[in-house]
């Protein structure tokens, strides 16, 4: 089913086919998603989740939908935004692929939005989380989230929850300025205060004297956004410094605690407040089946980036069912906009305006269950928008 | 004024820190003209060995940090007999090639055997948190780093300078053809010392672990920095690389506190007005060979 190499199969199948005069038939009766994911590199674990989860999709749902055969064709492009390009060319052009989808980083989906536009086939986000993602292409539909959805939402829970002074903390890249400018904008007109403003570079070794200036500027939390890999150091040395100690809180987007990196981190980051779109913990029976599942076939827990792939794999099965097994790009886009479903990490719908995703955001505290560290969710903002696009 | 101080400590530690990852790249470098830019490797080695023995194994910290020593040195002395060893007269440009493919086989393989997110190894509740000293908040870890990186520095010095073997390791860079003359056997002082050096970077990747994080990419990412070491601090003694460590370090941290904008570049600004002020490095001299 999975194969990087299908290329030469795929040449060879249709040379024999060729020869039989029944290719066109056989062509018909598949569907191809090629999925572009950072298998190798720093963001590998992002790709690793996506594709387990739609490997437990398949085994769960069958791979016929419609009466056409789903094959799934996965190329690794390290999220490096010229692979990107190169394997969504590949993919539309030779192995003439009816959905591209994955794409680990915002840059990733962004050089593949142009050829999604031109080629007239769905682009379908199952990870990256800038919120311009969706306007690049009327044909590009998400399924993960936007860093706008959580940290309005954690600005305006800390407003409320006597959070007063605010440092920030936020790495220096395109999600990380997108999770300070939306915090702050909610934050300060909710009558907060940020103090202290720091940028970390993308590949930073030590956090040691961005830890200091925070704890000397004697805020009453922190809003933190690193990416997924980071956090775990990033809870380690503010432990070590014994910020804890001194009565600052961590608080932000979700991506800090990531599932997939929490047990790792020890116990400095109990008691950590985020807003997220998804915790292992999510009390539904659906999301307790989905995790187990998961845990059996992987050995590991899910984190976001897997129940965003598990959720983009539906959608994809849902466009089909709707158009009848029709593989017309704008028919299935057409398809996708304003459908609705339950998920494991709760019910979500695309917003039929935007082809953004809507989902409650659940505000979480790290807590120690069974031994084990998890996202405890004690909050849910219901149907949040992308209000990254709905301010403009 | 105890801002300064905290960040002086700050600093201290990760200067030793740099200096044990690089020092062995030093000795590469300056004393054998070897490029060696595979350093990296084997400090994750030694990183990732003592996660496995300490997180998986249940060994003790301390008994593993050793352990992270000794099978760096012996991964390090295997490949010098089979692999290195037959580059020593090669251009620089091959050993570049060589040194550079062979860190994109370790980040492969580790990645394949251990996955790509970051590891932590499990620390004794001693080393954790920090403790007060006359308002100066001490690292409990950072501080260990420091005692030990300061006593490795002595010993390597003292080595160097007064022991029979330190003697014979300076005469063979100084002249290998003269050195062999007079029986010293110079391929296996060279192997020796190289073997201590992936020995060094071994340790030094098990103690950077907590700081810097340890994952697959850890030879690329800190490339960098092993050679900024190596250049600002010049390449032909151990007193170079300790003070450019040290400058670095302490450098790095007060940029990033004082001017956190500017942070990550003071670093570079400082390299680039070293090696301007003396292009062969604080301590430089004309290359040996």
């Amino acid at each position: 089913m999975f194969g990087r190499h299908r290329l030469s199969w795929v040449a060879t199948l249709a040379a024999v086919a060729g020869l039989v005069a029944a290719m066109p038939a056989r062509a018909e009766d598949t569907v191809k998603v090629g999925l572009i994911l950072p298998m190798t590199g720093g963001q590998a674990s992002t790709g690793k989740q996506i594709e387990n989860a739609i490997k437990l999709y398949m085994q769960q749902k069958g791979d016929t939908v419609a009466g056409k055969k789903v094959e799934i064709i996965v190329k690794d492009d390290a999220a490096i935004p010229d692979k990107t390009k190169t394997a969504a060319q590949e993919l539309i052009v030779n192995d003439k692929v009816n959905f591209i989808a994955g794409f680990g980083v915002t840059p990733a989906a962004l050089a593949a939005a142009p050829l999604a536009t031109q080629a007239k086939i769905p682009e379908v986000v199952m990870a990256a989380g800038t919120s311009i993602i969706t306007e690049r292409s009327p044909y590009i539909v998400r399924t993960s989230f936007t860093l706008a959805q959580s940290s309005t939402i954690i600005a305006d829970w800390a407003v409320k929850n006597g959070i007063k002074k605010v440092a920030t903390l936020t790495s220096d890249y395109a999600p990380g300025n997108d999770a300070l400018n939306f915090f702050k904008q909610n934050f300060t007109a909710g009558g907060g205060e940020v103090v202290e403003e720091v940028k970390t570079p993308l590949a930073n070794p030590d956090f040691a004297p961005f830890l200091q200036r925070m704890k000397d500027a004697k805020p009453d939390a922190i809003f933190v956004f690193v990416p997924a890999g980071q956090g775990g150091n990033f809870m380690k040395q503010y432990a070590e410094r014994g910020l804890d100690k001194a009565g600052i809180k961590v608080i932000g987007p979700g991506d800090v605690t990531d599932d997939d990196l929490l047990n790792n981190m020890g116990d400095a980051v109990l008691g950590t407040v985020t807003a997220h779109l998804y915790s292992a913990a999510h009390p539904s029976q659906m999301n307790k089946d989905f995790v187990a599942a998961y845990k059996k076939a992987f050995g590991n827990r899910p984190g976001f980036m897997a129940v965003s792939g598990y959720d983009g794999i539906h959608l994809i099965y849902e466009a089909l069912k709707k158009t009848g097994g029709d593989t017309d790009g704008t028919k299935l886009i057409e398809a996708m906009k304003g459908q609705k479903w339950e998920s494991p990490r709760g019910p979500i719908s695309i917003d039929p305006e935007t082809r953004d995703i809507v989902q409650n955001i659940y505000i979480r505290k790290v807590e120690k269950v069974d031994g084990e560290l998890y996202n405890v969710e004690f909050a849910t903002f219901e149907a949040v928008k992308d209000l990254g696009k709905t301010k403009k | 004024m105890t801002a300064i101080l905290t960040n002086l400590f700050d600093g201290v530690a990760y200067g030793m820190l740099l200096f044990v990852l690089a020092c062995g790249l030093a000795v590469t470098l300056g004393l054998m003209n070897f490029v060696n830019l595979a350093h990296g490797a084997f400090a994750m080695t030694g990183g990732y060995i003592c996660a496995v023995l300490v997180n998986q194994q249940g060994w003790p910290f301390f008994a593993a940090l050793p352990l992270a020593f000794v099978s760096a040195a012996v991964i390090g002395i295997a490949l010098e007999r089979t692999l290195y060893r037959h580059l020593y007269a090669r251009s620089h440009l091959d050993q570049v090639l060589f040194t550079i493919g062979l860190t994109f086989m370790s980040v492969a393989a580790v990645d394949y055997v251990m996955g790509s997110s970051r590891v932590f190894i499990n620390l004794p509740a001693a080393l954790q948190g920090q403790f007060d000293l006359f308002g100066v908040g001490i690292g409990r870890y950072r501080l260990m780093i420091i005692i030990i990186c300061g006593l490795l520095t002595i010993a390597l010095q003292l080595v160097l300078a007064k022991t029979r073997f330190g003697s014979r390791l300076r005469a063979a860079v100084d002249d290998p053809r003269a050195a062999s003359g007079l029986g010293i056997n110079v391929p296996q002082v060279f192997a020796f010392t190289f073997a201590f050096g992936c020995g060094l970077a071994g340790l030094g990747g098990a103690l950077s672990a907590e700081i810097l994080g340890l994952d697959p990419y850890f030879p690329l990412k800190f490339m960098i920095y092993f050679l900024i070491v190596v250049t600002v601090g010049g390449s032909s003694s151990i007193t170079g690389p300790f003070l450019a460590s040290l400058l670095l370090g302490i450098g790095d941290v007060a940029g990033k506190y004082y001017v956190p904008k500017m942070g990550p570049f003071v670093i570079y600004t400082m390299m680039i007005v070293i090696l301007i002020w003396r292009p062969n490095g604080l301590f430089g001299r004309a290359a040996a060979r």
